[in-house]
């Protein structure tokens, strides 16, 4: 019974393990890490403006300070969309 | 069944190092499959351990002594859910719940993710097998759980009676979590270093894992003081007893990462903190595990005794000489162009909190492991005790408190005078408002605890005037109700709004910790019934005794042989203010030389203590019955001499009666605390703040933002 | 100043405070120490005022109680020098004759007078319970 139970937990282990060795077609393109890089930044520099935004609103920031800011976060923003684009595929806001 | 669990741990050992090779190759010689094939090495590991706990459970609800590790912590009459949780009671038992646990988060960081990070996640699961091989290894060569004796005993030692509160089971998987936890920041953040990618990517993804870390880790902490509080007989909840502080120090380096984390997302700064705080928590948790299980420093016990030091210290000076070579070799990577542009400013403070938190961290460690260094350098062992803590870990908190007030109000890059007196102004009004009251209501003498009240006020005080603010600010453009703009403020802005929850949350805490600490009265009464005493402005009366007896057999909570207590009656001022019943039990020993009644009650007594928790103070009371009088003693001896072991509870009951109708006097440790609940509200809170913080935005919401984002990007642009 | 020079400045204050911090913590912490001894380096080394760790095995018979004050006396563990203990404060729940303890003591005359709430006794079997367990709980 024991002898059983630990051929089958072999078993399983090595198909599970194995699996992607064993794959005949080629494992999916990976992804460009620089364009997963891109992403991410640019959904933290998204997420700045509307911080620097809740900064200004709630009087951390004066008026000229929070537009000087605001220019130069949206300005590194559309940088950051250029070499999205640059990268080649449509840029769509991601779904997860 | 034995059988399976050591094959499953020989299994796991050769998963382990097949990983670790395979990953390593797979990052080398860019061979994606390989790093496939790891990562699902990773996902067999949980398999297999969680196929190995399931046997070692279910021999324990079975009742399986062939086992053992469930004859040295079980037995028939252990209820079923403490032989449950009796899996972890001991040392093999914990190792391999470490383990577990381990390759479960693992699993689920690799797999969250495995369409990213390609070359961080093969280094950072190579890390991760490390250790799952070096735990495995441990339990194969060391401790394990699956050693059997043949013929199997009929009956178990028993589960430790200290360990019966529901508290103490969840304790240690709690605290585990937080543990196994910190070791995934760590894996990334090495593989971040191996792979030269210290990047926003690395950051998104160790965010989330080093918050729920820094969650379980101090909710184990937390469970831990409370049931030291509520369970033992001291009546305190920290004792800067070394394994307390083993699992503080890590949780504040993770407090450090993950303020210090944001500054390298805004603006790339303090790259060599953050690696160097990331590795130092994750090497702390192996620290605070190793401790736990050491004979290594005197006051806390000998878990495992020497075995298994030898191979910790190897891993823990592995990981340190590790994590200085990487750090160091990597610096020129981990540069900035970004400075410090002034003192004011939200950077500075997040410096400053750096600093307190390692500050605080060092003056632990340095307590902590006093008496091997005093050893080390004068050859005499020494330790320094909870005064010595106290006196610079108070200053510390203080500030720390102060600063996390300031934070949340102040401004990036550089902030005004004018900007800071406009700020400022109400919570600095409010802490001198409580400042005043505090002097006017004659608690001056403590000038500490006052300190951390007014802090804390000040704390009040500029999170709640960011919260009104920012709904002020939302109602400005969105005609919404004030709840429902409060609603909507704190679900689009969770990171912010969650972290000024756990703020306060933890100057609750404080406040809490500072009024029952300083304020504290706390004494020692000798009391026989009938009588009564005042301690301050109450007055506490002995009732009358009490005395059960539960059999030796049975499936009641406690199963103490004979417990006896007494009915106190506390009142201030005329008033009634609680019932308490204290009572000490007295359990079976295995001591054959204590004789058939003596060996029913002469295991090791438990302190079941009592107490009433209120808003403004808690009583509490535990008490130290006299169960050696001549009389008892007669009673004791006589059974022993004339009554065989199967008839000795017959005595129970007549120890019982004697001493009901005699009671001798007995001694109470009575304690009024003032604000301890607010102790546990404020962990509340800040389980609640971090909760928020770590619940990722709905994918539809961040859509919305995204696109609206987007297009007044190019908006903003075509202004400018 | 300039902006580099400035930050030098900073770094060279805030690392020289770090260090004053850290010497005067270490400093403190040597005095603040009581060192651990048995029985027998007690009785040879003490001196009135200082505060020790007292660790050894509790004498059998030698526990009673006056009011508020448990009185005991600690041996080495392999027998030998006795040391009477005046003791207030708890009592953890695993003390005993014949266990070992450690005790917080100072020397008041003859006796040796242990600290409030200083009495630690540790537990008998080889392991015991999941971490995080207070010093009383030894």
């Amino acid at each position: 019974m024991v002898v059983v139970l630990a051929l089958v937990l072999l078993a399983v282990t090595v198909a599970v393990v194995s699996a992607p060795l064993r794959a005949g077609r080629r494992p999916p393109q990976p992804r460009s890490a620089e364009r997963d890089e891109l992403e991410v930044a640019r959904e933290a520099k998204y997420r700045e403006i509307r911080d620097a935004e809740l900064d200004y609103r709630t009087g951390k920031l004066s008026r000229e300070d929070f537009e000087a800011v605001d220019r130069a976060l949206r300005a590194e923003a559309v940088e950051i969309l250029d070499r999205l684009e640059q990268l080649g595929e449509e840029i769509r806001p991601r779904a997860s | 069944m034995a059988g399976l669990g050591r094959v499953c741990l020989l299994l796991a050992l050769v998963v382990c190092l097949y990983g670790i090779g395979a990953a390593l190759y797979g990052v080398r010689s860019g061979r994606i499959e390989f790093s496939v094939s790891a990562r699902r090495s990773v996902y067999a590991l949980a398999g297999i351990l969680s196929v190995a706990i399931l046997v070692l459970e279910i021999a324990f609800l079975r009742d399986d002594f062939a086992f053992n590790t469930v004859a040295d912590t079980s037995s028939r009459t252990t209820p079923a859910l403490y032989r449950a949780a009796a899996v972890w009671s001991s040392q093999e038992g914990s190792l391999l719940l470490w383990a577990w646990l381990l390759s479960l988060w693992a699993s689920l960081a690799l797999f969250l993710t495995r369409n990213r990070m390609r070359e961080v996640a093969s280094y950072a699961t190579a890390i991760l097998l490390g250790f799952g091989a070096f735990f495995v290894s441990l339990m194969i060569f060391y401790a394990t759980p699956f050693a059997t004796t043949n013929p199997a005993p009929a009956e178990g030692v028993g589960l430790d009676p200290l360990l019966r509160f529901p508290t103490m089971m969840i304790h240690p998987p709690m605290l585990y979590s937080g543990y196994t936890l910190c070791t995934i920041p760590l894996a990334f953040g090495m593989g971040a270093l191996l792979a030269r990618r210290v990047d926003a990517e690395w950051i998104r993804a160790t965010r989330r894992f080093a918050l729920a870390a820094w969650l379980f880790l101090g909710m184990g902490i937390l469970l831990g003081a409370r049931w030291s509080y509520s369970e033992l007989g001291w009546g305190g909840y920290w004792g800067w007893d070394a394994v307390e502080n083993a699992s503080l120090m890590p949780w504040l380096t993770g407090t450090a990462f993950l303020h210090s984390l944001m500054i390298q997302e805004k603006r790339g700064m303090l790259k060599v903190w953050n690696a160097s705080l990331v590795l130092a928590t994750g090497t702390l948790a192996i620290m605070g595990t190793f401790l736990v299980r050491s004979g290594v420093l005197n006051s806390i016990h000998a878990f495992g005794g020497a075995t298994l030091g030898v191979p910790f210290v190897v891993l823990i000076a592995a990981l340190i000489a590790g994590s200085i070579y990487l750090v160091v070799s990597r610096r020129d990577m981990l540069r900035t162009e970004h400075r410090l542009d002034s003192l004011l400013s939200r950077e500075s403070i997040f410096l400053a909190n750096n600093l307190v938190l390692v500050g605080l961290c060092f003056v632990i460690f340095w307590g902590t492991y006093f008496p091997l260094i005093s050893e080390a350098l004068t050859g005499r062992e020494s330790s320094v005790g909870p005064p010595w803590f106290d006196r610079y870990t108070v200053p510390l908190a203080l500030v720390l408190v102060l600063l996390s007030g300031v934070g949340p109000v102040i401004a990036w890059r550089r902030a005004t005078l004018a900007n800071a007196r406009r700020n400022f102004a109400v919570p600095l009004a409010l802490a001198l408002l409580v400042l005043v009251v505090l002097l006017g209501a004659g608690a001056g003498e403590k000038p500490l605890a006052n300190a951390m009240f007014c802090c804390g006020a000040f704390v009040f005080g500029c999170i709640g005037q960011e919260f009104f603010r920012g709904v002020r600010a939302r109602r400005a453009t969105a005609q919404e109700g004030a709840m429902v703009a409060l609603l909507a403020l704190v679900r689009r802005n969770r990171r912010r709004y969650g972290g000024y929850i756990v703020h306060v949350g933890m100057a609750v805490l404080f406040i809490g910790v500072a009024a029952s600490s300083s304020f504290q009265h706390a004494s020692e009464l000798g009391l026989s019934p009938g009588q009564s005493t005042r301690v301050g402005a109450y007055t506490i009366r002995y009732v009358r005794p009490t005395a059960t007896i539960t059999p030796k057999y049975d499936a009641a909570h406690t199963g103490s042989t004979l417990s006896l207590g007494a009915v106190l009656d506390v009142t201030r001022q005329g008033r009634h203010v609680a019932t308490l019943e204290p009572s000490e039990g007295y359990y079976a020993s295995e001591e054959q030389a204590q004789g058939s009644v003596g060996s029913l009650i002469g295991g090791q007594p438990v302190s079941h203590v009592s107490m009433d928790g209120g808003v403004t103070r808690d009583v509490w009371t535990a008490i130290e019955p006299d169960i050696e009088t001549p009389a008892l003693h007669r009673i004791v001896t006589v059974g022993n001499r004339t009554l065989p072991p199967e008839d000795a509870l017959v005595a129970i009951g007549y120890l019982a009666r004697a001493y009901l109708q005699h009671p001798p006097q007995a001694q109470f440790h009575f304690i009024v605390s003032p604000l301890v609940m607010w102790i546990w509200i404020g962990g509340l809170i800040v389980f609640g703040g971090g909760l928020i913080a770590i619940w990722p935005a709905p994918s539809a919401v961040r859509r919305r933002v995204a696109i609206r984002s987007r297009a007044r990007a190019a908006q903003g642009l075509a202004r400018a | 100043m300039d902006p580099a020079r400035k930050r030098t400045v900073r770094l060279i204050v805030a690392l020289s405070t770090a260090v004053v911090l850290a010497s005067a913590l270490i400093y403190t912490s040597f005095s603040a120490a009581s060192p651990a001894l048995s029985p027998s380096q007690l009785v040879r080394e003490a001196q009135a005022g200082q505060s020790y760790q007292l660790t050894g095995t509790v004498v059998d018979g030698s526990v009673h109680r006056e009011a508020a004050v448990l009185n005991f006396a600690v041996e080495d563990r392999a027998g030998g020098t006795r040391i009477p203990v005046a003791y207030t404060g708890t009592v953890p729940d695993p003390f005993r004759e014949g266990r070992e303890v450690i005790v917080t003591v100072r020397k008041q005359g003859a006796t040796f007078v242990g600290e409030r709430d200083s009495l630690i006794t540790k537990c008998p079997s080889k392991y015991k319970t999941a971490p995080a367990s207070e010093n009383q709980n030894s």
